[in-house]
């Protein structure tokens, strides 16, 4: 067999993926594109985006998707952080510990939704739980949408089902940190804390501003959870977009929160960027 | 000669014991509670007050899921769109990350940055668009299309993974296999397959779960032939205790059960891919 | 008749110039050891005579066959690789039979040839075992019972012992040479270092920069090196160098060198004489250094600075005029720190240096 001069190999080994992903992630975002600010007639327009930033609906839906993220992206963060410290410290029964801390990054948002529905329900496991340690005579209605009850009950489905997200991307980089490091820092007199503080959150940047930009990302897209937990009474950016799409079959509208859904992760990501600015690699 | 601790830092030990027992509490009790649920007959689904441990348990509840319309064949469809997401993203996605992982040529880190891209990308989202386009291909409510875009979901990750798993088995071992009369694809076969063969089964099982969790773009891809998920979310609402607590069972558990198989790669799996 | 030619090879990366014009042969059955430091091209070469990296430009011939636009598996070659590349989801048996397993050999001459193979390396009572279960001086032998088991025309290792242990290296080293004499393979060795290239090789092929400085037997490269980098590079202590300037007075040519003189040999000095420049370097080893405690003819003076007792021998580290030294003394040769010793240089032993090309005159 006679060895060819240029190698093709590699490009054929990667052209099936390459048309793949063109198809399937540049052409819809493009289509996208085109149902949000163009009609049917082939007109250009900005009707779409006027309608949606005027419907009441947009601002509660943002208002929630805004207040959610806030809510809940420092919560998981800092029990990510405890939870991958925990891992450093050498406890028996660690590889346990490490799979179960990793089980809920196999739960479907709908299901972690159904999961915390049941506990926070009128006659679920929480009111259970309140009359059997002597706190309440009759169930309290947690998920009534006067209060914050729902919105409560969804930051902690949602802390609870996707901080091992967060959790594997900061322990894989804590893995990453060499011992000398750390060890170095005790030798010179550093306490838990400061060694914390000083030499493993710097070298743990990298993976905190992906974690960070991962998780806002999929945060932005919060959908199945909401529904779950507190039903049609609470909304946000995604919701409103599968209701333009199934309900009123507008799909100019869909596309069009979608457009917007796409803006605010890409301003995020190039937010953390900056803010965190990390030299090396790109992370994202 | 065994050290005696100091009793602050035993007590301190002791804390740091705690802490750990306590988040994992955390995390595995509402799975208690939902399989406890699944478990229990309707009244005591509709009872208040609920015991936390439960006196009776019965097949009822799923039972009634189970035979409950649309079911058994959205649990089928389900399986259906994972496989096929499995098999398609595993033969487009493995020879691309065996050739980030073999070779050197101009334009790789190009494809990589494209990659690792769409991550930025709501995929969501990319859901409205393609809904519009299957539409008008006549490929509305079909199951094949769910695939599709579970498989651009997944690609990217899967791309990754495999090339990582392929480093992992070293150049000299393909190369020896051709000096001692295989020809490239025989070497692949004889010896880096089955070395690679643990890492890519994860990255399948993972490819699996993340199609049969996925809820939003089944929802809208779909009509009639829905997946779980989809079936699940559709009805909400309108479903009564027993079905939504066993529906919610059915989707967690297969998920639980394969990642318990894999839990070995599971950090080299996101670790690597969000490197 | 296995051998090995190569001609005008040349291999680049990028700009780095790996094999730049490189001629070699190997005669049949001959073991020639390919030396140099790290980033010479040795491994390169070798690899372009495998066929798993291809030749910018030259040819490569194997047994008389023009193998240079030809797959690994078509050159009837075998190959022992650095981290030995034993195959981790196979049995040793397994391991050692896969070359004859992939030219469809029947099944009873398999089983013959493993045996025979792995009963010159040992590991017999091992072949039922994985790799994983071996220490890394077992799965070494697993490598090279690999090779054997082929009977390939020419065998080709790629430093081969670098990962074991120093003792292990030692008892190897010993091993592979009588191995090798016995089965009568034409073998091509790399390796970065000396003593393996000296104590193994029929002939040893110097490179450095892509290129090969000098192609000769150990004994050769050892006593009559072909630059200033070989002298330094072979030998331990490597060649001293000193500075020289070549006179001729009386009709006789003198050196001056180390703070005196000394008298070159006779066909030295002819040849000294014909120089254009009177510069030179005066190559000389450790142990052809003669040391007396006493000043005699043609010796130099010189202080000492250091003496290691070294076990067999004495190192002893001296300054010589501006220059430093290293002479080798017998175990028992007593000296100090800040003693004056005389030094008498075995002129039949000099190496003549040219100073600015570092080549031999």
């Amino acid at each position: 067999m006679k060895l060819k001069r240029f190698n093709w190999e590699p490009y054929l080994l990667l052209l099936p993926s390459t048309l793949y992903l063109v198809l399937f992630f540049a052409w819809p975002m493009f289509q996208a594109f085109e149902l949000a600010f163009q009609k049917d007639d082939g007109q250009l327009t900005l009707s779409y985006l006027q309608r949606m930033f005027g419907d009441a609906m947009f601002s509660e839906a943002i208002l929630n998707t805004v207040k959610l993220i806030i809510a809940i992206v420092p919560l998981q963060f800092i029990l990510a952080l405890v939870m991958s410290l925990l891992m450093m410290e050498r406890l028996r029964g660690s590889n346990t510990l490490v799979y179960i801390y990793s089980i809920p990054l196999a739960i479907s948002d709908l299901a972690a939704g159904i999961i915390w529905f049941s506990i926070f329900t009128e006659r679920g496991y929480l009111n259970s739980l309140m009359h059997g340690l002597g706190f309440l005579d009759k169930p309290y209605l947690f998920l009534n949408y006067q209060t914050n009850g729902p919105f409560v009950a969804i930051v902690l489905a949602e802390v609870w089902r996707a901080t091992s997200i967060v959790f594997v991307i900061l322990v894989a980089g804590l893995q990453s940190i060499p011992r000398d490091y750390v060890e170095a820092a005790e030798v010179f007199g550093a306490n838990w804390f400061q060694r914390v503080w000083k030499v493993i959150l710097p070298l743990l940047r990298p993976s905190i501003q992906t974690a960070l930009i991962l998780r806002t990302i999929l945060a932005v897209q919060v959908f199945a959870v909401v529904a779950a937990v507190a039903g049609r009474g609470m909304t946000v950016l995604a919701a409103e977009a599968y209701r333009w799409y199934s309900e009123y079959r507008n799909s100019h509208m869909a596309a069009t929160y979608a457009m917007f859904i796409l803006s605010i992760s890409l301003a995020t990501a190039f937010i953390y960027l900056r803010t965190l600015r990390v030299k090396e690699e790109m992370t994202l | 000669m065994k050290k005696k601790l100091p009793s602050s830092r035993l007590i301190g030990r002791g804390l740091v014991y705690l802490a750990a027992i306590l988040i994992a509490l955390w995390i595995l009790i509402p799975i208690y509670f939902i399989t406890v649920a699944a478990f229990s007959p309707k009244d005591v689904i509709y009872a208040w007050p609920k015991s936390l441990f439960p006196q009776t348990l019965s097949l009822e509840t799923m039972r009634f899921f189970v035979n409950a319309q649309y079911v058994l064949p959205s649990l089928w469809n389900s399986v259906k769109v994972a496989l096929l997401t499995l098999a398609v993203s595993l033969v487009i996605g493995a020879p691309a990350g065996y050739g980030l992982a073999r070779h050197i040529f101009p334009g790789k880190d190009i494809y990589r940055i494209m990659i690792l891209s769409t991550r930025a990308f709501p995929i969501v989202i990319l859901s409205i668009p393609l809904g519009v386009t299957f539409r008008e291909w006549g490929m509305y409510d079909s199951l094949v299309s769910v695939a599709l875009l579970h498989t651009a979901m997944a690609l990217p990750t899967t791309i990754l993974v495999t090339s990582s798993v392929f480093i992992g088995v070293s150049r000299e071992l393909e190369e020896a296999a051709t000096v001692f009369g295989c020809n490239r694809l025989q070497a692949f076969t004889r010896v880096v397959l089955p070395l690679a063969l643990p890492g890519l089964a994860a990255s399948a099982i993972f490819t699996f779960v993340l199609s049969w969790n996925e809820v939003f773009a089944a929802t809208i891809l779909t009509l009639y032939n829905r997946t779980l998920p989809a079936r699940m979310f559709i009805q909400l609402s309108a479903s009564p205790l027993p079905f939504r607590f066993a529906g919610g069972f059915f989707i967690l558990v297969p998920a639980i059960v394969f990642m318990f198989f894999i839990r070995r790669y599971l950090f080299s799996l996101w670790g690597i891919t969000l490197k | 008749m296995a051998e090995i030619r190569v001609e005008s090879v040349r291999k680049t990366f990028g700009k780095v110039r790996a094999v730049w014009d490189v001629d070699l042969t190997v005669h049949d059955q001959e073991f020639v050891v390919l030396l140099g430091p790290s980033g010479c091209g040795k491994t390169t070469l070798l690899r372009c005579i495998v066929g798993l990296e291809q030749v910018d430009s030259g040819r490569i011939f194997i047994g008389g066959q023009d193998v240079t636009d030809l797959t690994p598996r078509r050159r009837q070659i075998a190959m022992v690789f650095q981290n030995y590349a034993v195959f981790p989801h196979l049995t040793v048996f397994e391991n050692v039979a896969f070359g004859l397993r992939m030219q469809r050999k029947p099944k009873d001459e398999i089983k013959k040839r493993v045996q025979s193979a792995a009963e010159l390396l040992h590991i017999e009572e091992l072949l039922d075992r994985y790799p994983a279960q071996l220490s890394g001086g077992q799965r070494q032998r697993v490598a090279v019972a690999r090779a054997i088991a082929v009977e390939a025309m020419v065998l080709l290792m790629d430093e081969p012992l670098s990962n074991l242990d120093a003792l292990l290296r030692l008892e190897m080293r010993a091993e592979l040479k009588r191995l090798l004499r016995e089965i009568r393979a034409t073998t091509l060795y790399v390796t970065h270092d000396q003593v393996e290239a000296l104590s193994l090789g029929d002939r040893i092929a110097v490179m450095r920069s892509g290129q090969i400085l000098q192609y000769d037997t150990p004994l050769n490269v050892y006593d009559k090196p072909a630059d200033l980098f070989i002298g330094g590079f072979i030998g331990n202590p490597p060649m001293n160098f000193l500075d020289g300037e070549v006179r001729t007075e009386d009709g006789q040519v003198i050196v001056r060198t180390g703070g005196g003189e000394i008298h070159p040999s006779p066909e030295a000095g002819a040849m000294l004489h014909q120089l254009k420049e009177p510069s030179v370097l005066v190559g000389i080893r450790a142990e052809n250094i003669e040391t007396l405690h006493a000043p005699a003819d043609d010796t130099l003076q010189a202080e000492v600075l250091v003496v290691e007792p070294l076990g067999s021998h004495n190192l002893i580290t001296m300054q010589l005029g501006p220059e430093r030294i290293k002479v080798n003394t017998d175990a028992d040769f007593t000296a100090q720190p800040g003693q004056t010793l005389w030094l008498r240089l075995n002129a039949d032993k000099i190496r003549w240096i040219d100073k600015a090309s570092g080549r031999a005159l």
